[in-house]
């Protein structure tokens, strides 16, 4: 059975729909180990809180970290996890896709006639991971209270922007490491390295990283648009690499060539795959 | 008997041992995050030299010996557990009760040949790196890594004494994720994994050094970075020992309770 991509226009609506109807099938499904599902989720909002926690306890130690507040922190914090907990739960399913690729149950996918993306996507949804999303924003609304800015209309409106911008940033870098899976099945980790890994970079500092470090994840991998090239706009900052003031207003623009570049690399894995066919 | 469960155990290295591509996909990304986090204590440390009795390269030490440690002792999850949950949850267990082989010995052995093969494959690595990138605090008499290497083993033994425990939990719950993500969580910050526990402050700082989770991490990576010598080093040994003895009975009379209200699911 060889990849199929679905002609460009059916498409969209469709999968949408398609989504919101195997998402709806698996909250169902969770909800029949009520007990175990309360536990996963107040797990979710706990593994992430642990991360904080930590952060905590180093400022118990020192005043700033870096040069950056605790509220300064928190902020960065605040932003990426919630960034990052949007994406995972709508698209964190997607690292499944090597499993399927390996134990041939991808090819049931493409029968249906609806996108695989879609499919995939919404494999196995895990509800649980709003715990995710609620630690990040609490942490966020701690740092707005506490975190000495000028509010402008045009820096409160960079905060929602921000998340949201992460959160198609992040959904890019899923989609393009599920993509990468059609090539190697068994390199699901690898993209651990950049969700969850680029989610923890993010939560420190951009000045305590090497520059090389920091210019790898602006110009290479643009994670630093979901939080530490907006936070200069924010926080009134400087780039720790140079970047001028105006850079700030890119967050929107690289999301949108991120997840072009993500979709180009997925229709490639798709027409790349061939099923083993027994 | 000694020669089954040793075989079992060479069974479980070379199982995950087949997995190449997803061992080198998994020390990149150890090796990533060990980067991430030795920036951030590097950052601390500048500015608290010697937090924590740990001078600044001892604490990136600290940093590498985590990532090095993360997968062999199940830190974050993906020991044995989740297969005998799984056992348990569809009811395959009752095949296992029927060997003639102890329950938790068999999976014991299962779990020493995993951390074998993940301390080599996915732990050497990420440290080698760490010490070509950074000034490391690594011994400097050989003694000290077979010291270290022991206290790694007791600290898988209690590991899995843990984890065993959580699993049997499915006997009652049926889907045991819930209580095995609560306790790899635990297991993340009360090993020592986020940060050390030495810089935790006061009681909290107490509480978790004597919780059995800082066998896994905070007492081997002491035991390598020299703060354990002589009586204390035994005195590491006998903490970590006597947790494994404790849980590992523990999870004995669970698996006695449990077996005997084991009523399969499904035909």
């Amino acid at each position: 059975m060889r990849g199929r991509v679905p002609r460009r226009g059916v498409r969209a609506a469709d999968g949408v729909r398609a989504y919101g109807l195997i998402v709806g099938m698996w909250v169902r499904s969770t909800m029949a180990y009520r007990l175990s599902f309360a536990m996963t989720a107040f797990g979710n909002l706990a593994a992430t809180a642990f991360d904080f926690v930590a952060i905590l306890l180093m400022f118990s130690h020192v005043e700033a970290l870096g040069g950056w507040s605790l509220p300064e922190v928190a902020f960065l914090y605040g932003t990426t996890s919630t960034a990052f907990g949007l994406a995972d739960l709508v698209l964190g399913s997607v690292d499944r896709l090597g499993r399927r690729v390996r134990d041939g149950t991808l090819d049931v996918l493409l029968v249906r006639p609806v996108p695989v993306l879609a499919q995939v996507a919404a494999d196995r949804f895990a509800l649980r991971r709003l715990g995710r999303v609620v630690q990040g924003l609490l942490v966020l609304g701690y740092a707005l209270a506490t975190v000495e800015v000028q509010w402008t209309p045009g820096r409160v409106a960079a905060v929602p922007l921000m998340v949201l911008c992460g959160g198609a940033l992040f959904a890019a870098v899923f989609v393009a490491g599920a993509a990468f899976q059609f090539f190697a099945q068994d390199a699901a980790e690898v993209q651990n390295a950049f969700t969850y890994g680029g989610n923890t970079l993010l939560q420190y500092p951009p000045s305590i990283f090497a520059k090389d470090l920091v210019r790898g994840v602006t110009f290479v991998v643009p994670l630093a648009f979901v939080n530490w090239v907006p936070a200069m706009y924010v926080l009134g900052r400087q780039s720790p690499i140079g970047l001028p003031a105006w850079c700030a207003l890119l967050p929107p623009f690289v999301a949108a060539a991120a997840l072009a570049a993500a979709g180009l690399a997925w229709r490639a894995g798709l027409r790349a795959y061939r099923s083993t066919g027994s | 008997m000694v020669r089954l469960y040793a075989r079992v155990a060479a069974g479980g290295f070379r199982r995950y041992a087949t997995y190449r591509v997803a061992t080198a996909a998994g020390v990149f990304t150890n090796t990533v995050f060990g980067f991430i986090m030795a920036y951030a204590y590097i950052a601390l440390w500048e500015q608290r030299p010697q937090l924590g009795g740990y001078d600044l390269s001892q604490a990136v030490t600290f940093v590498w010996l985590g990532q090095t440690l993360l997968m062999a002792c199940a830190l974050m999850g993906g020991g044995v557990e989740d297969e005998l949950i799984e056992r348990i949850r569809t009811g395959d267990i009752a095949v296992d009760l029927y060997r003639p082989a102890d329950l938790q010995l068999w999976w014991l052995a299962c779990d020493l040949g995993r951390a074998a093969f993940h301390l080599l494959g996915r732990g050497l690595v990420p440290l080698l790196v760490g010490a070509l990138a950074f000034d490391l605090a690594l011994p400097s008499s050989w003694w000290t890594w077979p010291a270290f290497l022991l206290s790694v083993v007791l600290g898988v033994v209690v590991g899995f004494a843990v984890r065993f425990l959580v699993a049997l939990s499915a006997f009652w719950l049926l889907d045991g994720a819930g209580v095995a993500q609560m306790c790899w969580l635990a297991g993340l910050f009360f090993s020592g994994m986020l940060l050390p526990l030495n810089v935790f402050p006061g009681v909290l700082g107490e509480v978790a050094r004597a919780l059995p989770w800082s066998s896994l991490l905070q007492v081997p990576a002491d035991v390598l970075l020299g703060e354990r010598t002589g009586w204390e080093l035994a005195g590491a040994y006998a903490f970590q020992a006597g947790w494994a003895v404790v849980l590992l009975g523990a999870g004995r009379l669970v698996q006695a309770a449990a077996t005997r209200r084991v009523v399969v699911q499904g035909g």
